[in-house]
């Protein structure tokens, strides 16, 4: 079967209502792993002591943040480029959860940054593009809920979304660009990282839990929306025949 | 008169007939709200005049700018200029030069009078007011992509702020920071004002292209 006959929406919920339980299943094995190895399973910080945890959720959240804008930015080439089916219910279903993970990520940051830095929040590069972020995502999402017609949202959100994709390179790299407070690159960093193994063994295995948990909140988020929009159009299917 | 200096008169001359001249007022009663909040003190009015004039000028700008397509859309002309005439993006720039000289330029005008108003030195009024003579040309346009975005939507004015706010930044961050330059200190005017005008010149390029694509998708 080819790769596009996936494209089709109800191939799409055939298809993921199979495999969404395992996909659950192996988020929660690898969740209940991740979480174990960052609470017990790694070593404390030599300065920072047990607070240091925080980074276990805050790091990864942060991550999602941005691999979930360009889950929108690919969709939003979906939609513009290939008119895919199903790039317009992908980008919809991923507004609320990059959101979501900007938040988290803001407020972990700030829960870090009180005990650390003695203060709650700091205007530097890397937190301001951050909130940057989250004030795109909320606008996206006002975007798709201002707009009647799917068909014209998706194509609105899609052009706003690349347009402001030019955020997430200036994310990435702020804190090498200026001065900041938010510490630099520890891990992927020319000279090898410099994070201690048992921390970045702990640190991975929670990346690949929360991006496993994305992909499954995402793959729910798009079925309730292709059966939202199917039970919309009976809807109008019904008043139409004065039903 | 060819067909894009037309369409920039046209625009410009219903905006200023629709009543553009309420966003000098808005830009007028935003700087009057300030010392309300921050105290008569003139010596900090002076410090923080040029930022307070800067966030004045992009929300009058912006909350202005979701009339710039709409009464096209209404009236059908919006259809004929996409299918005919000149081509899209340089229809978008033609109908940004019209909004630019009936809003942004009487907010350029009034700069000067509203800075003697927070207590700036004249050295400091002639700063913001080149500063924000450069920089209004690109918030236009920036606001132009969200104006397109929104085209026809109801509470379409906030909206077109809220999505447009964060692309707005850099211009508000070098604005500010060569229309301080007299006040800071003796740091040099000329890099920050010469970035605000790149900025201006790649917003001139990018937009309209954004704009155009935006308008295309109207159904």
């Amino acid at each position: 079967m080819p790769l596009i006959d996936y494209a089709n929406p109800t191939r799409f919920l055939a298809f993921s209502a199979k495999a969404l339980p395992w996909l659950c299943a192996a988020t929660a094995v690898l969740l209940a792993a991740g979480l174990w190895l960052a609470f017990f399973g790694s070593p404390a910080d030599y300065q920072q002591g047990e607070t240091v945890r925080i980074m276990y959720i805050h790091v990864p959240a942060a991550w999602l943040s941005m691999f979930g804008y360009g889950v929108m930015a690919v969709a939003a080439l979906g939609t513009l480029v290939w008119r895919h089916p199903l790039a317009d219910v992908t980008a919809k279903a991923a507004a609320p959860l990059g959101a979501a993970f900007t938040f988290l990520a803001l407020v972990t940051g700030s829960l870090w940054g009180k005990p650390m830095w003695g203060t709650w929040w700091v205007w530097d590069a890397r937190l301001t593009s951050e909130l940057v972020l989250l004030i795109m995502y909320l606008g996206l999402i006002a975007l798709w809920q201002a707009v009647d017609d799917f068909g014209r949202a998706a194509r609105v959100v899609a052009i706003l979304t690349l347009v402001g994709s030019i955020n997430i390179p200036i994310i990435k790299f702020s804190v090498d660009w200026w001065n900041t407070l938010h510490q630099g690159e520890s891990i992927f960093r020319a000279g090898g990282p410099t994070i201690d193994s048992g921390m970045l063994i702990a640190l991975f295995t929670m990346m690949a839990a929360m991006t496993l948990l994305y992909v499954a909140l995402l793959i729910g988020a798009m079925r309730n929306e292709i059966l939202r929009r199917r039970a919309y159009q009976m809807e109008m299917l019904a008043a139409g025949e004065g039903g | 008169m060819s067909a894009l200096a037309a369409i920039a008169v046209q625009t410009a001359r219903l905006s200023w007939r629709g009543g553009a001249l309420v966003g000098v007022v808005f830009f007028l009663a935003v700087v009057v709200i300030v010392p309300f909040g921050v105290g008569p003190d003139l010596k900090l009015l002076a410090r923080i005049g040029p930022a307070m004039l800067w966030t004045a000028a992009l929300l009058a700008s912006l909350l202005n700018l979701d009339r710039l397509f709409r009464d096209d859309r209404d009236d059908g002309s919006l259809d004929l200029l996409i299918m005919a005439g000149p081509p899209l993006e340089l229809t978008v720039l033609a109908k940004c030069a019209g909004a630019w000289f009936a809003t942004g330029l009487p907010l350029v005008i009034v700069a000067p009078l509203l800075g003697m108003l927070l207590g700036l030195e004249p050295a400091a009024l002639l700063t913001t007011t080149a500063a924000l003579l450069v920089g209004t040309p690109g918030l236009i346009l920036i606001g132009a992509v969200g104006a397109a975005l929104t085209t026809g939507l109801a509470r379409g004015g906030i909206l077109v702020a809220v999505l447009v706010l964060p692309f707005t930044i850099p211009v508000l961050i070098f604005g500010v920071s060569a229309a301080a330059t007299a006040i800071v200190g003796p740091t040099p005017f000329l890099p920050p004002f010469l970035i605000l005008v790149a900025l201006t010149l790649f917003s001139l390029v990018i937009t309209p292209i954004a704009a155009a694509a935006a308008l295309r998708s109207l159904d």
